[in-house]
């Protein structure tokens, strides 16, 4: 597909790219110690003997944390590993308290799987996972809090992280970000990660090449921690066309890591593959291979909630939704149970436009999401009735729906209070159509050669019935009136 | 009066728990003999008097009482190898000098909680790297046995070179240690005492600091085999804090003394037949051997085909896991730190170089070297081969023996600063000893005979994982046949 290249100067290229996604599991302790996890304690007050690396501490491996990654990789149509082992990646940093980092590079959790992404336009692509594992992270040090010194804090010292590695599968940023956003809304959905980037709960490193058509992956560069789905497209723009141009200026890419640069917009190199550690990795003698029994995997996977792919499904088959709508709908959980309360006996696609649209814009414009949502699903369920059993007009809806935003009530309520209900009554609208034919009589002259001109004496019989007249009833009238 | 030190861990208990003496007198006994002869001997580095009587007058209140643990009141020697609440644990290295861990072992908590009293820290080879003791920081340990008319001072063995002079040298009942290739079964064995490690996983790791995980494991040094029994039990637990802690019960292994060694059958390994071991060393082996088949036990003669690949694969294994279990001492949050560093590499380095020994530092250079890219196939993953062919060894020999029987170490106590020229010379100490490490068997080292200069020799009986009752009921044995009551003459 051409529209996946980007031109060069001397041709098409073809970015191939796979991600290393880092998710926070979400879990209340630590992957090796019982110390607590928590976002907002003050330096190292979440900091156990263990985390700390003294002497003669050993780890003792969190269950709760093996069972998140085993739902992650069910979750992610994988295969979990019956077997899988723990092994220490050594280098030293003051943030790494042990002089290790324990992680799983020989034997993972979770091996291969397979994640749907829909692209913009509606259509669909795999991605290809190549595994999870479990890790810990580092701490976090501070070098603003003194201009000698630097300040370590370990409170994130030991918490559990998923690495999920792709294949390189994904060919442009916009696929990239597209499947990044697929896998946080799996990880939200099974409740194994809460996916807030903002705390960096879930980071990516990208691993960028580029390539003309049909060519072999060419060399890589590896972009650390990007920490939005802007930054994942910026980064990736940058370094494809950096890359680009040194290839069409004879140049050839020297695999390295790089960091973004938020600020600038840039990818700067970090340490190339001659600097790149030795990490020396080897299994960790103090743990034991990670042993799990099928029957476990088994109780998890039937407790597995209903996942985005399939509610797409369903809400397109049980109520009718467009692929958009129901794509739209499932791409926040609380989205979709939301529009679910709603829908309950009215008509769902009403239900799912106001959702998609009125409620998600003032929630976006609030720059809150549905989790927090104050306006309960039962009011958009009874503006929907309203409009159903003729109440109201679409158009009038929109007013009520302000009212009830801003706290007025319920629709129905709002509806009473301000009188904004449906005029169907037709003397009061033959009324109002008679007084404008009479007042406009070069304009009632002209419908009959022009009848699309009706919509000008639609309009002003909704005005001077305040809105509320039935837009059928008033077509009708209209018609009758000036003989079309 | 007796002099109640040099009493056997059980009969001190026996004799604390009838109140013929308390547990501040003997404890008191024991303090004026360290106070006369740390001095020579440089057993222990820290010695915590205040403590030990505060123990020994709370054991008495028990003891008044009628309560009390298995070890109630006896006082014990502690491997500063074992991270003690409040009191300076160093593995004698400059790095952690000064370090008062907030937290307690699992194994000393253990015999705290059998009412055993802390005497003090015992000297040691720097996290444990070294056969003779004189890679601590804190001094050599001397030995309290000399050899013929010779006043040469004598290494104890190592690492747990600390704990074995002070029992041999009545410096406390008992001591813990510790055995990662032979620091508990040589130095035993170079003092005339018993030392055993158990089944790895037996004795829990908790609050031990690390030297090679997979292999470190906690064990007595005692007076006597019945000693070894009664403390090694107090040591060992489940620990949930140490996942490799196995999840047994701890035998009494006091029912296993005694008990006839008839119709046991004993292997003895052709291959541990080595190049340069003395004559005596050879002929208390066949010695051994006759004893055990007077005594009414099978001997036969077993192959352990891949012996001889043990200790290079050891001096793999140890230092790789070494490399990484002390890359923690790092000058950032506690030990040593080096001053004016001028950067973060700088640092980090001139920390390490400072606070660690040349032993320590050698091995960490090889640990860091086999685990490196591009030789981790070659030298790493090769050894745990090995390793793993090691263990296969005696699998196919429980079938044909019950225990098997080997000299302890290839030589008698050797003079301080005769094998430091040569480190592989120092590491052939542990020629018969590492296989029991890698396979994670349990083996003793029982006093068994002197060589012609009068210093003590041993007879190591390795055991199936988990029999340790069989081990203690052939050492047992082999003890009551040789007759060992040497002591050494005290010249400290």
């Amino acid at each position: 597909m051409s529209d996946k290249l980007i031109q060069g100067r001397t041709g098409p290229w073809e970015i191939v790219m796979g991600l290393e996604i880092h998710a926070q599991v979400a879990s209340k302790a630590k992957l090796f110690s019982g110390a607590a996890v928590g976002f907002g304690a003050g330096p190292n007050e979440q900091v156990s003997l263990v985390d700390a690396g003294f002497p003669g501490m050993l780890p003792t491996l969190n269950r709760f944390c093996v069972e998140q990654a085993v739902r992650s990789g069910l979750g992610l149509r994988a295969k979990i590993n019956l077997k899988s082992q723990f092994d220490r990646k050594n280098y030293f940093y003051p943030d790494l308290p042990t002089g290790y980092q324990i992680s799983q590079l020989y034997h993972p959790i979770v091996g291969e799987g397979v994640v749907e992404v829909e692209r913009e336009d509606g259509t669909f692509f795999e991605v290809g996972i190549e595994r999870l594992h479990l890790e810990q992270d580092a701490g976090k040090l501070i070098h603003d809090l003194s201009p000698t010194e630097s300040y370590v804090d370990l409170n994130r010292a030991g918490t559990a992280l998923m690495e999920i590695v792709s294949k390189p599968d994904l060919r442009t940023p916009e696929e990239a970000v597209a499947y990044v956003k697929k896998i946080r809304t799996i990880l939200i959905y099974l409740g194994t990660c809460d996916g807030d980037m903002e705390k960096g709960n879930l980071r990516a490193d990208v691993n960028v090449s580029v390539r003309r058509p049909g060519e072999p992956f060419g060399t890589r560069c590896e972009i650390k921690n990007v920490n939005s789905f802007r930054f994942i497209a910026q980064a990736i723009n940058y370094e494809a066309r950096r890359q680009i141009e040194i290839l069409e200026d004879g140049g050839s890419i020297v695999q390295e890591t790089r960091l973004f640069d938020p600020g600038k917009g840039e990818t700067r190199s970090m340490r190339s593959k001659e600097e790149a550690h030795d990490y020396r990795y080897f299994p960790d003698p103090d743990l034991l291979p990670l042993e799990l029994e099928q029957a476990w995997i088994d109780e998890i996977k039937a407790s597995l909630p209903e996942l985005p792919d399939e509610k797409r499904r369903r809400f397109m088959s049980q109520y009718g939704l467009s692929q958009y709508d129901a794509g739209v709908l499932i791409s926040e959980q609380a989205k979709a149970d939301y529009f679910e309360e709603a829908a309950k006996g009215r008509d769902a696609k009403l239900v799912a436009n106001w959702v998609t649209n009125e409620v998600s814009a003032r929630l976006a414009a609030a720059g809150k999401d549905f989790a927090e949502n104050p306006l309960p699903a039962a009011h958009v369920a009874q503006l929907v009735e309203l409009i159903e059993n003729g109440t109201i007009s679409s158009k009038i809806a929109k007013e009520v729906f302000d009212h009830v935003w801003n706290g007025e009530g319920s629709p129905a309520e709002v509806v009473e209070k301000h009188g904004l209900k449906q005029v169907t009554d037709a003397g009061a609208i033959e009324k109002a159509v008679d007084e404008i034919i009479a007042a406009n009589p070069d304009k009632a002259a002209a419908v009959a050669e022009k009848p699309q001109a009706i919509g000008w004496f639609v309009g002003q019989v909704m005005k001077a019935t305040g809105g509320k007249a039935n837009p059928a009833a008033v077509n009708d009238i209209l018609k009758a009136k000036l003989g079309l | 009066m007796t002099d109640l030190t040099k009493l056997t861990l059980k009969a001190a208990v026996d004799g604390l728990k009838a109140r013929d003496f308390s547990s501040e007198e003997i404890t008191r006994a024991f303090l004026a003999n360290i106070e006369a002869a740390n001095p020579r001997l440089n057993a222990y580095v820290v010695q915590t008097s205040d403590k030990a009587l505060d123990m020994a007058r709370a054991a008495d209140a028990r003891l008044a009482k009628g309560e009390g643990g298995p070890l109630e009141g006896a006082p014990l020697g502690i491997k500063d190898l074992f991270c003690t609440d409040g009191v300076q644990t160093t593995a004698g290295s400059n790095m952690l000098r000064g370090f008062v861990p907030p937290y307690e072992s699992t194994v000393t908590a253990n015999l705290w909680r059998d009412g055993a009293v802390m005497l003090g820290k015992l000297n040691m080879d720097e996290f444990a790297m070294g056969s003779s003791n004189e890679t601590s920081a804190f001094g050599p340990v001397v030995n309290p046995w000399k050899s013929g008319a010779s006043n040469a001072d004598l290494t104890p063995g190592g690492s747990s070179g600390g704990s074995a002079a002070a029992v041999a040298g009545d410096l406390c009942l008992a001591a813990t240690a510790s055995d990662t290739g032979g620091s508990i079964r040589q130095p035993a064995a170079f003092t005339g005492t018993v030392g055993v490690k158990p089944t790895y996983g037996r004795a829990s790791r908790f609050g031990m600091v690390a030297f090679a995980s997979s292999l470190d494991q906690a064990g007595p040094i005692t007076k006597t085999v019945e000693d070894a029994a009664l403390m090694l039990r107090s040591m060992c637990s489940f620990d949930p804090k140490d996942s490799t802690s196995l999840d047994v019960e701890t035998p009494d292994w006091t029912q296993s003394l005694g008990k006839s060694v008839k119709g046991l059958r004993i292997g003895i390994p052709k291959e541990y037949v080595v190049d340069g071991m003395p004559a005596e060393q050879m002929e208390l082996w066949e010695k051994g051997q006759a004893w055990l088949r007077e005594a009414g036990a099978e001997i036969v003669e077993i192959s352990l085909p891949h012996t001889k690949y043990a200790l290079p694969a050891y001096y793999i294994i140890a230092p790789a896991e070494a490399s990484s279990n002390l890359a923690r001492y790092d000058g950032m949050r506690f030990g040593h730190r080096a001053a004016d560093a001028k950067s973060l590499t700088d640092l980090y380095e001139t920390t390490r170089a400072e606070g660690f020994g040349k032993e320590v530092q050698r091995r960490l250079t090889i640990g860091a070297y086999v685990l490196s890219a591009g030789f981790y196939d070659a030298y790493y993953v090769r050894a745990l081969k090995v390793r793993r062919r090691i263990a296969e060894d005696f699998d196919n020999v429980w079938g044909k023996v019950d225990a098997i029987l080997t000299p302890s170490t290839p030589s008698a106590a050797f003079a301080i600063g005769d094998r430091q020229i040569d480190p592989v010379t120092m590491y052939l100490n542990d020629v018969f000893t590492v296989t029991a490490n890698l396979a994670g068997l349990p083996g003793v080292s029982v006093p068994a005979g002197l060589d012609k200069g009068g210093l003590p020799l041993g007879l190591q009986v390795i055991g199936k994982a988990l029999d340790e009752a069989t081990v203690f009921q052939v050492a047992s044995a082999l003890e009551d046949a040789a007759g060992f009551v040497a002591k050494p003459e005290k010249w400290w």
